[in-house]
């Protein structure tokens, strides 16, 4: 390129319009230099690390001296299987995620409903950042916080008049449906947020009244929301190990033995190994909502 | 295009060669090892160097005080000051993540209980000790020395540091009168119903079977640790019976403390160290030692057989034993020190309630150590091993 | 949509009682930063400022808020590079691959994050430490970019498929390169996504406990690590509420702003 036709402004070498052009020609060599370095992040670096972790636990470990036997064998996932209180205690994480999803559902969906199309916008910009801000406490102070309201004489006592839940299953699910709320109200807002008026003007000229538009209009277009932030929920609730030992009083979920193989039991291979039926619950959920595009609200 | 087909190879096979390299850096020892067995050759060091400038410890919460507790409460920062290594210390709450931290390699030593310590030895995670460069060594309690669970064959892996027993602890206004045997949290209708503490580990399955060599004498336990599986069924039936009314179990002493304070908890087992804190905490609480015993903990100071300052826990290991550290430590925590010195520090009556130098007393609390298969008596390898004791563990607790 | 009036009443309630559950256990936690009771008894028996005094002293939180801080930026400063490269690629080409790859950068968020950070830390105990590579700061940083990588992700996407390309085609028509197009045509547009997506991984690195767990050694503590170790010592637990309530403060700054720069016609952009 002749330098007197165009100028040149500072910053553009030569190298650097060869580079250029010569990318604007080749896609692949674009795509190349775009995907490279995430993909070996991700694939290498992250699936590499989960194969490492699947392939323990087809391993096992000698009992007294804590090593790895690196010999091939079924053996943890037979113990998962037929041993009844890892269903039971399967079962009983499913359940409480599930519990936590729909309770943060039910309470998300008219919260985002009144931010979005009821609050004035000085209040909404206020009140987003109400339901932030709770995202930067630290989640040990909060589930400690209510590890004191919930015991005997504490708040929840003195509110319900000495029917606290104490330390049980339902406690986690309530500490636990409280420390992801903010995950479910976000996405949900913004899809709210990003509903075009002309859809809801068109169906009530249309003659729809507003509950049928609420459910007819509304409800489908934010589900992909909705359904993205249940992915957070539902993850945060199956793989917890920490806030059900603070208020769960004896509770145990799939993070807790996770954990306590890891640590007290020092067995790796089984913790792996029961580390795989959360992977394998969010995978398939995973693939099964990828149609309806949650994953592009996360 | 051919960029775009290498692209996407690139990531694919980048990811076998890590998992190849994965697969072979992943390989441990493959022999069975226990008690019996060979212990790991490791070097034992031959001298002590000047001090690496750090330590890296793991151990019990109350062991390892830099004030950061209370001001006073500081052995840390004149250790520092003399040797220049500055310390960090990890706190764990149970035996089993203290090997499991320990295993990771980065910690320098670790205050082992008698669980811990034979698990340590035979993973080769901690080196023998040479105790002729610990000069306070020798006024350790002689019945400390070369036991079971801190040496093999005569070779000592670690420094005594002083030991305590599990009591029971209870609150005062709801469990009237003081509570003489553990059947206050054994028992299905116990005035502490649904508000009973147990310890959060696989070990406390001992103080079932402590409960049950007192009161079921037809099972013939003489070893809490070393029980066959008609006794170690016996224990778990216990344990599963008894957690419906349970209501915490305790790892770290803030919970317990809490849960005491506020009346979510009883009666259950406790440390002295729990237990002073909850008493500064206005928390009408007490504690004792039941007619049946009870299991205890005895720890030795190890060092690590990756430790990256060596010199530095030597140097430790020979402060942590001198008696004034020991008197500091032992009132702080509520056990008996290691090197009976030390009671010419503490306060009058100390070394007595904590009955420091009974050897009487030392054989009677059953302390912690590592079930094995091999029950060291005529019943041979018939015994329930720890692997067995934590599979149950999660059973227990539901 | 004419909400009726009796509707309104109720989202209205709606919205009191749920941000009642939300702030009222982060209140107790105020309260209790001046609580004399050191296991946070309630209703509190007395007040003393001794907690905040003792916690303006700690120097252990005060290096752990700096630890953090460090964890964060780096972590963010990662997933905005590599979910912006993602982005670009993922919403701009067909290639095989294209599909799973928009699932696996969903992956460490979806998964558990037990799960995690023990596939992290054997990793690193595997391939990192043999070459002598230890754990810190750096281990640490790996495990949040991993996951923080699909907020940046989620956000450059969406404002990229919004994106009309003429103005990126003119520009390019008019001489001007690829790197010179998007430093000067499509960054501007892509800032208030950026920053969203970057404040969002700051947080979720910030507040992280347990791949942290598993991903630092024995000398890096960040915050929430700090917040754990001491919450188990009943002396410290009060120092632990001050240090959070602190840090609450302080991030309202950063929210607020980004409230502000983002709030207008991109504000639909946000999350």
């Amino acid at each position: 390129m002749s330098s007197t036709v165009i100028p040149r402004e500072t910053g553009d070498g030569r190298a650097a319009r060869r580079v250029s052009a010569f990318l604007y020609r080749h896609a692949g060599a674009r795509l190349a230099a775009l995907v490279t370095a995430p993909a070996l992040w991700l694939v290498v670096v992250y699936l590499g690390s989960l194969a490492l972790l699947l392939v323990t636990s087809v391993w096992t470990v000698n009992s007294f001296t804590g090593n790895v036997v690196p010999v091939v064998t079924l053996d943890n996932f037979a113990t998962i299987f037929s041993e009844g209180i890892y269903r039971v205690i399967i079962g009983r994480t499913v359940g409480i995620a599930a519990a936590v999803t729909v309770i943060d559902i039910l309470l998300a969906v008219p919260m985002a409903l009144y931010m979005a199309r009821v609050a004035k916008p000085w209040a909404r910009r206020l009140l987003v950042v109400a339901i932030l801000t709770p995202l930067w406490s630290n989640y040990l102070v909060k589930a400690y916080a209510w590890k004191v309201m919930l015991s005997e004489g504490g708040l929840i006592d003195w509110l319900t008049g000495g029917s606290s839940p104490g330390f049980s299953a339902t406690s986690t699910t309530l500490v636990l449906s409280y420390l992801w709320l903010p995950y479910m109200i976000l996405p949900i807002y913004a899809g709210l947020d990003r509903l075009p008026d002309s859809l809801l003007e068109a169906s009530s000229d249309l003659g729809a009244r507003s509950w049928r538009t609420l459910r007819m209009v509304v409800l489908p277009i934010i589900k992909p929301a909705i359904i993205a932030g249940s992915i957070f929920t539902f993850s945060l609730a199956l793989g917890d190990y920490i806030a059900v030992q603070i208020v769960g009083g004896g509770t145990q979920m799939i993070g807790n033995v996770v954990y306590a193989n890891v640590g007290a039991a020092n067995n790796l291979p089984f913790a792996a190994a029961l580390a795989v039926v959360p992977i394998v619950i969010m995978v398939v959920f995973l693939l099964a909502v990828r149609r309806t595009g949650a994953l592009d609200e996360m | 295009m051919r960029y775009a087909r290498l692209a996407r190879l690139a990531p694919m096979a980048a990811a076998t060669a890590m998992l190849a390299l994965g697969g072979a850096a992943c390989g441990g020892s493959s022999a069975t090892q226990g008690p019996g067995s060979e212990v790991p050759k490791i070097p034992v060091a031959k001298s002590v160097g000047k001090g690496e400038g750090q330590l890296n410890l793991v151990a019990w919460a109350g062991y390892v005080e830099h004030g950061q507790d209370e001001k006073d409460v500081d052995w840390v920062t004149p250790f520092t000051k003399q040797t220049g290594c500055k310390v960090n210390v990890k706190v764990a709450d149970t035996s089993d993540s203290m090997v499991s931290l320990m295993k990771t390699g980065q910690y320098d030593g670790v205050s082992a209980s008698g669980d811990a310590s034979l698990r340590l030895i035979y993973g080769g995670t901690v080196a023998p000790v040479n105790t002729d460069l610990v000069p306070n060594y020798k006024d350790v309690e002689p019945y400390l020395k070369n036991q079971s669970y801190n040496s093999v064959k005569g070779q000592m892996y670690g420094i005594p540091h002083g030991y305590g027993a599990n009591v029971l602890m209870y609150r005062t206004d709801k469990i009237k009168p003081a509570p003489k045997s553990w059947s206050v949290v054994w028992d299905k209708n116990s005035p502490a119903k649904d508000h009973i503490v147990d310890y959060d580990s696989p070990i406390y399955i001992a103080d079932a079977a402590l409960y049950l060599k007192a009161h079921r004498p037809d099972l013939k336990i003489t070893d809490p640790y070393e029980l066959d599986q008609k006794q170690f069924d016996a224990a778990v039936g216990l344990l599963k019976q008894q957690r419906s009314n349970v209501n915490q179990y305790w790892a770290n002493y803030l919970d317990e403390i809490q849960a005491f304070k506020t009346g979510d908890n009883t009666a259950g087992t406790a440390w002295q160290v729990t237990a002073n804190q909850a008493k500064a905490e206005k928390a009408p609480v007490d504690t004792t030692i039941p007619s049946e015993g009870a299991t205890g903990w005895s720890d030795t100071w190890m060092v690590g057989s990756k430790a990256a300052h060596p010199n530095c826990m030597y140097k430790w290991m020979n402060w942590i034993t001198q008696p004034k550290v020991q008197s500091q430590v032992a009132q702080w925590f509520g056990e008996a020190p290691a090197n009976p010195k030390a009671c010419s520090y503490t306060e009058k009556g100390f070394c007595d309630e904590y009955n420091v130098g009974d050897k009487g007393f030392y054989n009677r609390v059953a302390f912690w150590k590592t079930p094995v298969a091999a029950c060291g008596d005529d019943r041979g390898d018939k015994c329930v091993d720890y692997s067995k004791w934590t599979q149950a563990w999660t059973q227990i607790k539901g | 949509m004419r909400i009726p009036r009796g509707v309104r009443v109720i989202l209205r309630l709606w919205a009191v009682i749920v941000l009642a559950f939300i702030y009222v256990p982060l209140f107790t936690v105020v309260v209790n930063s001046f609580s004399t009771d050191k296991t946070f008894g309630w209703p509190p028996p007395g007040f003393t400022l001794q907690w905040w005094a003792n916690a303006w002293q700690n120097a252990g939180a005060r290096e752990a808020l700096w630890t953090s801080v460090k964890a964060g930026l780096g972590a963010t400063a990662i997933a905005l590079v590599l979910g912006t490269l993602a982005a670009f690629a993922l919403s701009r080409h067909r290639f095989f691959g294209r599909r799973p790859l928009s699932l696996v950068i969903v992956l460490p968020i979806a998964l558990p994050g037990i799960v995690t950070g023990l596939a992290l830390n054997s990793a690193i105990q595997s391939t990192l430490q043999p070459i002598g590579f230890g754990y810190g700061l750096f281990t640490v940083i790996i495990g949040h970019a991993t996951f923080c990588v699909v907020t940046v992700y989620n956000n450059v996407s969406a404002r990229l498929n919004r994106m009309p390309r003429a103005a990126e085609e003119a520009s390019m028509d008019l001489g001007a390169g690829i790197f010179r197009t998007f430093s000067r045509v499509t960054f501007p547009e892509l800032r208030s996504a950026l920053l969203a997506g970057g404040l969002l991984a700051f947080a979720l690195s910030f507040d992280e406990i347990v791949v942290t767990t598993f991903t630092a050694g024995p000398n890096t503590q960040t915050l929430p690590i700090w917040i754990f170790s001491n919450l188990a010592r009943p002396n410290q637990a009060p120092i632990v509420n001050v240090v959070a309530v602190v840090v609450i403060i302080i991030s309202l700054i950063p929210i607020y702003l980004a409230q502000r720069l983002s709030s207008g016609a991109s504000a639909r952009t946000m999350y």
